[in-house]
């Protein structure tokens, strides 16, 4: 039984946007002559541009959904995830990284590994990015096509095929150009799509001061401090206090430094946007004109989670703490109940069923579009950086060096197509966790948590070697592999939340294992990378130039405005972000 | 190089936009009045009040796409 139907506008509006997004592709289509104008937009694009896509490329579908899911199952502090989790990450790669991925005409984030270290680390470092993306982007088509189906009664397969279909259609046509230029659209339309929804919620709840209010009595209900829903780092004191289950120890680190970090610096899917920017200087703004929207998405992503948990419900005689929430059904169609005879809520559903509940026909269909933008940027951003690191790092270095760049330009196609029809695989493994923004940052914990110390020591320590960085690597995988599986957050059954190696420690939460897993993974990789580093040779320092900070001479701004400047856009972008987290304290 | 890649983004974002308010915004003057189908946007007519803001963003991305590429000539 779906929620809602749609009338002939709605359809009218997602047409229009379709024909848009391919219409770009077609437009491109003559511009894409070799393997770099396909794969790596010929290094020709403004920094507003590449900033724009260097968020919407990481806005996928597990963003607004899951961050929606996240803002009614821990309100405000949600925005960590931005203000701790993004933003300082965002600055240090502009001001620190880029000159050194943009500078050392590395065509991707493996292939600067294997400059700076050998080809093992590198290979390591493409095979598991491109497994990572194929399944985000299975997971991005899961979370889609089932939200589809319960919204609109949409055929899942269907839904999946169809929006796989569009995004293979522009990519293939345009490449990344494409890809990114149908980022900046899709951001526009999200922020079109969103900021009406917010307006109307808090007009309906009666504002922030009514949102406070309502979120208190869902607090104490579920025995929390009542401002813990909506103050950010007031009870971070003690994971007992605050709906994270997290203290502000592990979330710093474990989330604000190892997994920000690991993601925003070391990830190629959003590192190849900047890296598309048409100069030194551009690909360094990029993440710091790209840090000003993201600063601001919690007002768009989180609010509408938030609103859900308090609109209906209590206020129209139903339980307090579910509001629009609907419970998560089991396979027998009955609603689940928790352990302690809660019902268990699918939060995934908290905004779109606040598109339902707010727009009528009309800007219904406008929202929705930009659901579904936002799933296709996501999906598209994935799909443009695998085909890359697959043409580059896999195939051109081991499976067929030396051909001719028109071969390279049909394989990074043909590996479109290959990308595409792997993730819709992984979209049909995807569907344990309640909450798709856990299941990430777990996936992230195993595989990028260690990264970040690897290419820290890399770029800033001459000494490190390539067998430092490799075992390095692996270490901290398995280190992280290790820690999950001897620890299980309470409440949960061992398995697939960890505790399979015999569980000798509890975490209050599934966030708290997570960044402590994080955390023990990149300890592990930075502690392992200096000892062998120390036990093996070095390369000579005339190798290095362009590669490590002490010798690489510095990206000057003189030619630039003031106020345009990387390090001027940099403190700008920091003192906002310090206030927002005053603001909401 | 820069020349043979440049589409001018802000055209089919502009295009887009202007469309994209032209139905919500004609839409919602279509129906104007209907109390019932406003109910859910608190009786506020959404659809005329965002399709007008879309298209006053279409029409401005158009007409700097428009202003870049007289200055270019």
């Amino acid at each position: 039984m779906p929620v809602t139907h749609l009338s002939p506008i709605d359809y009218l509006l997602m047409a229009a946007y379709f024909a848009t997004v391919l219409g770009i592709g077609w437009e491109l289509r003559r511009r894409m002559r070799t393997s770099n104008d396909f794969l790596l937009s010929g290094r020709s694009l403004s920094p507003w541009i590449t900033g724009l896509a260097f968020i919407s490329a990481n806005l996928g579908a597990q963003e607004v959904i899951g961050m929606g899911a996240s803002g009614a199952k821990y309100g405000i502090a949600t925005s960590h995830f931005y203000w701790i989790g993004a933003i300082p990450a965002m600055v240090f790669v502009g001001l620190f990284m880029m000159p050194f991925y943009y500078g050392s005409r590395a065509r991707s984030v493996p292939e600067y590994l294997r400059l700076r270290f050998d080809e093992k680390t590198r290979t390591l470092n493409a095979v598991t990015f491109a497994v990572m993306t194929v399944f985000s982007s299975g997971i991005s088509m899961y979370a889609m096509g089932r939200l589809l189906n319960l919204l609109l009664g949409w055929s899942f397969n269907v839904s999946v095929l169809a929006s796989a279909a569009i995004v293979l259609a522009y990519v293939l046509l345009g490449g990344l150009t494409s890809a990114i230029y149908n980022e900046v659209l899709q951001f526009f339309l999200i922020v079109f799509g969103f900021a009406p929804l917010v307006a109307l919620g808090l007009h309906a709840v009666g504002g922030w001061h009514g949102l406070t209010e309502r979120l208190a009595v869902v607090a104490s209900a579920r025995g929390l401090p009542s401002g813990a829903y909506t103050h950010s780092w007031a009870y971070m004191g003690d994971a007992a206090r605050n709906p994270i289950g997290v203290e502000w120890f592990g979330l710093v680190m474990g989330l604000g430094f190892v997994l920000s970090f690991g993601y925003w610096c070391t990830d190629f899917l959003v590192v190849q946007r900047a890296m598309a920017a048409d100069s030194m200087t551009a690909a360094r703004r990029t993440p710091l004109i790209a840090a000003v929207p993201k600063m601001l998405f919690p007002f768009l992503v989180i609010l509408p989670g938030m609103i859900a948990l308090v609109l209906g419900g209590a206020h129209a005689g139903g339980p307090v703490g579910q509001g629009l929430i609907p419970a998560k059904l089991a396979a027998s169609g009955a609603p689940l109940v928790d352990g302690a005879g809660r019902l268990v809520l699918d939060y995934d559903l908290a905004t779109p069923m606040m598109l339902v509940r707010l727009f009528p026909p009309g800007m219904l269909g406008l929202g929705l579009t930009a659901l579904m933008a936002s799933f296709m940027s996501g999906m598209a951003g994935n799909t443009t950086a695998f085909n890359t690191v697959w043409t580059y790092d896999i195939y051109q270095s081991h499976i067929r060096p030396g051909a001719s760049d028109a071969h390279y330009l049909w394989m990074g196609r043909v590996s479109t197509v290959g990308g595409i029809a792997l993730a819709i695989a992984a979209a049909y493994v995807a569907s344990t966790f309640n909450n798709i923004m856990d299941l990430l940052q777990l996936v992230f914990a195993f595989v990028n948590a260690p990264l970040f110390a690897t290419f820290a020591l890399g770029m800033f320590w001459r000494r490190t070697t390539g067998h430092g960085a490799f075992v390095g690597l692996l270490s901290g995988t398995a280190a992280a592999a290790v820690h999950h599986g001897l620890t299980l957050p309470a409440g949960m059954p061992v398995g697939l939340k960890g505790g399979y190696l015999g569980a000798i420690h509890f975490y209050p939460s599934e966030l708290a294992q997570t960044f402590w897993t994080a955390i023990i993974a990149w300890v592990t990789c930075f502690l392992v990378t200096i000892i062998v580093s120390f036990a093996t040779k070095p390369r000579a320092p005339e190798e290095l130039h362009g590669l490590v900070y002490s010798l690489t001479p510095k990206p000057s701004e003189g030619e630039l405005a003031w106020y345009a400047r990387p390090w001027v856009l940099a403190v700008v972008v920091l003192a906002l972000t310090a206030a927002l987290n005053l603001v909401f304290f | 190089m820069a020349n043979a890649t440049q589409l001018d983004i802000r055209v089919p974002i502009g295009g887009l936009f202007t469309v994209l308010g032209l139905l919500v915004g004609g839409y919602g003057l279509a129906t104007r009045g209907d109390t019932a189908l406003y109910e859910r946007s608190l009786s506020m007519n959404i659809n005329l009040v965002w399709g007008a803001v879309m298209i006053v963003f279409g029409v401005a991305m158009l007409a700097l796409g428009w202003w870049k590429s007289r200055r270019a000539e």
